[in-house]
């Protein structure tokens, strides 16, 4: 069943809303109204690009979609236009659809047929959607969501509907994960959810869906300061809201929270340290904080609420719930029905390793009966959320005529989680050991050469010359944690 | 005194590095009125460490929402 067809008839009639900055659209309208039209038939069975800047619109849009396309791919409002052939070749789109706001346009991506979204949903002609339960003539979509690759071009992640939406559908009343059982929603109360996150990211994808499921959604917008976001959350009485612990700790900073009181706090993302959940159930003493451990590739594995950082033992090994979780090769390994079904594109990767897992390299710790998250083995960096190969960075500060070799890792840092720090071997190291103004000048260099090629987040936060890093038997750079 | 100022000057120096206008620093200024995104906060909190020896947000119990109460978290370790 489409997304169309299992939401609105229940969202309809407990009138819940899509609510953005400038304006909130009832679900119930969207029975009688779209921002596609009639041109929402010349997507069937198309690859659509939804490369629209407007998240609301986005948000309607994809409602409409699915079923329709036969696969959509969601290009993040920040999505670098170089990027754009790479996305749309690998997904073999063949549509673009954007908006008055889209931040590129459909040459960029090498495409020539485009159409373009309504900013407001337009009456239909007709009078009325096509009526549900045609399951005939249904697709079942795929949704690619994207995330960052070694190279710097990002992967495409293919999900569906029903992958999307394993961690909440299908529960039993009971469950403590069935959206009407949620901490705070009371009988008859339907639960206003939002995020800090864009939709079109997977963290941001899960409160969507949760909320076309069970209640409204308030959505972030980008650029609108935290203190009138978090205004705009409490005006709109949202009562379950997420965000990495990076925006926690920039809600927390803002002062706003204190005039917020939401019955359920989640945080994915990032590693939720004890710091930000203590600080959270300091400022939201009525709230559920929950930490999940979720990722765009593996799906939703867990999700935490004693308030405590890590998991505890006993969550591992077991199947509640299709969810199998494996630790024995000292990452977390997740095999569950909320995993994505492949990486796009010719030569791609397998996703799932030969037992099924998915294994994105989280190392763990297991301490008095908890597992921690310690890193990242390959090093990948996690800034805020947004994750940064070192091997990208490295390349980067290499090519710097003085530069002999460079190590790129994380940094412990108490308001991004982690920043990006470089150890930089120069040509002439050994003879000049010690740092000089000539060395100060390299520094800016690279720096200078980072900020031109990378974005802000991969731009190291510090650079070390050292005399030399440590190489293994094989050649390799050792990376710590690898 | 030495804590207020190498702060000062790692505000001044991290929004000139990424590009951000800063406004006028006193007690009272806002964080988040100030000019400077999470990452800024992030580079700035990272360099205080190298220059200062120490992180405070380590043990912090509330976080700062003020330049003042910035400047004290530091201010209240190094003593």
């Amino acid at each position: 069943m489409a997304l169309w067809d299992s939401v609105i008839g229940a969202a309809a009639a407990r009138g819940a809303a899509l609510i953005g900055r400038a304006r909130a659209v009832p679900l119930a309208s969207l029975a009688r109204a779209s921002c596609l039209g009639g041109r929402l038939e010349a997507l069937r069975g198309r690859s659509v690009m939804v490369a629209i800047g407007d998240q609301l619109t986005a948000a309607i849009a994809l409602l409409e979609l699915d079923g329709v396309a036969r696969r959509m791919v969601l290009c993040t409002p920040d999505l670098p236009a170089e990027h754009l052939p790479h996305v749309a070749r690998t997904a073999q789109a063949d549509v673009w659809l954007g908006d008055a706001t889209s931040s590129a346009a459909p040459e960029a991506a090498g495409l020539d047929f485009a159409i373009e979204a309504d900013p407001a949903p337009v009456p239909l002609p007709g009078g009325a959607r096509r009526p549900a339960g045609k399951a005939e003539s249904q697709l079942d979509t795929e949704w690619v969501l994207l995330t960052s690759g070694t190279t710097g071009a990002p992967k495409l992640v293919a999900h569906t509907l029903a992958s999307l939406t394993s961690a909440f559908v299908g529960r039993e009343p009971g469950d403590s994960d069935s959206p009407r059982r949620m901490p705070g929603a009371g009988e008859g109360a339907a639960p206003v959810w939002s995020t800090f996150y864009d939709i079109r990211r997977y963290g941001g994808l899960q409160i969507y869906l949760r909320a076309l499921h069970a209640g409204s959604l308030v959505l972030s917008s980008a650029g609108e300061a935290t203190t009138d976001f978090l205004a705009r959350a409490a005006a709109a009485g949202v009562t379950h809201i997420s965000g990495t612990p990076s925006h926690w700790r920039k809600a927390l900073m803002s002062g706003a929270a204190e005039r917020f009181s939401p019955a359920y706090v989640r945080l994915s993302g990032e590693i939720a340290d004890q710091g930000i959940l203590d600080a959270l159930r300091a400022a939201f003493p009525r709230a559920v904080v929950a930490h999940a451990f979720a990722s765009t590739e593996a799906g939703v594995g867990f999700e935490v609420r004693d308030g405590r950082a890590g998991f505890p033992a006993t969550l591992v090994g077991t199947s509640e719930k299709g969810v199998e979780l494996d630790v024995s090769r000292g990452t977390l390994r997740i095999k569950s029905p909320g995993n994505a079904s492949a990486y796009l594109g010719v030569g791609a990767p397998p996703l799932n390793d030969a037992e099924g897992f998915v294994d994105l390299g989280d190392r763990l710790e297991l301490r008095e009966g908890r597992y921690y998250f310690v890193g990242r083995s390959g090093g990948i960096i996690n800034v805020g959320g947004h994750k940064v190969h070192p091997e990208e960075v490295e390349a980067v500060i290499n090519s710097h005529p003085r530069v002999r070799m460079s190590l790129v890792r994380s940094r412990r840092n108490p308001i991004t989680g982690a920043v990006v720090t470089a150890d930089v071997v120069l040509a002439d190291a050994m003879e000049n050991p010690r740092e000089t103004a000539a060395d100060e000048r390299i520094r800016q260099e690279i720096l200078d050469a980072c900020r031109a090629i990378l974005a802000a987040h991969k731009v190291p936060a510090t650079i070390r010359f050292v005399p030399a890093l440590e190489m293994s038997p094989s050649g390799k750079l050792v990376r710590p944690g690898a | 005194m030495a804590v207020r100022s190498t702060i000062t000057t790692l505000f001044q120096e991290v929004a000139r590095e990424q590009q951000r206008q800063l406004a006028p620093l006193s007690d009272d200024l806002k964080l988040l009125q100030c000019g400077l995104d999470s990452l800024s906060f992030a580079l700035i909190v990272a360099r205080l460490e190298d220059a200062l020896g120490y992180d405070p947000f380590d043990t912090v119990e509330s976080f700062p929402v003020t330049f003042g109460d910035f400047v004290k978290l530091y201010e209240a370790r190094a003593t």
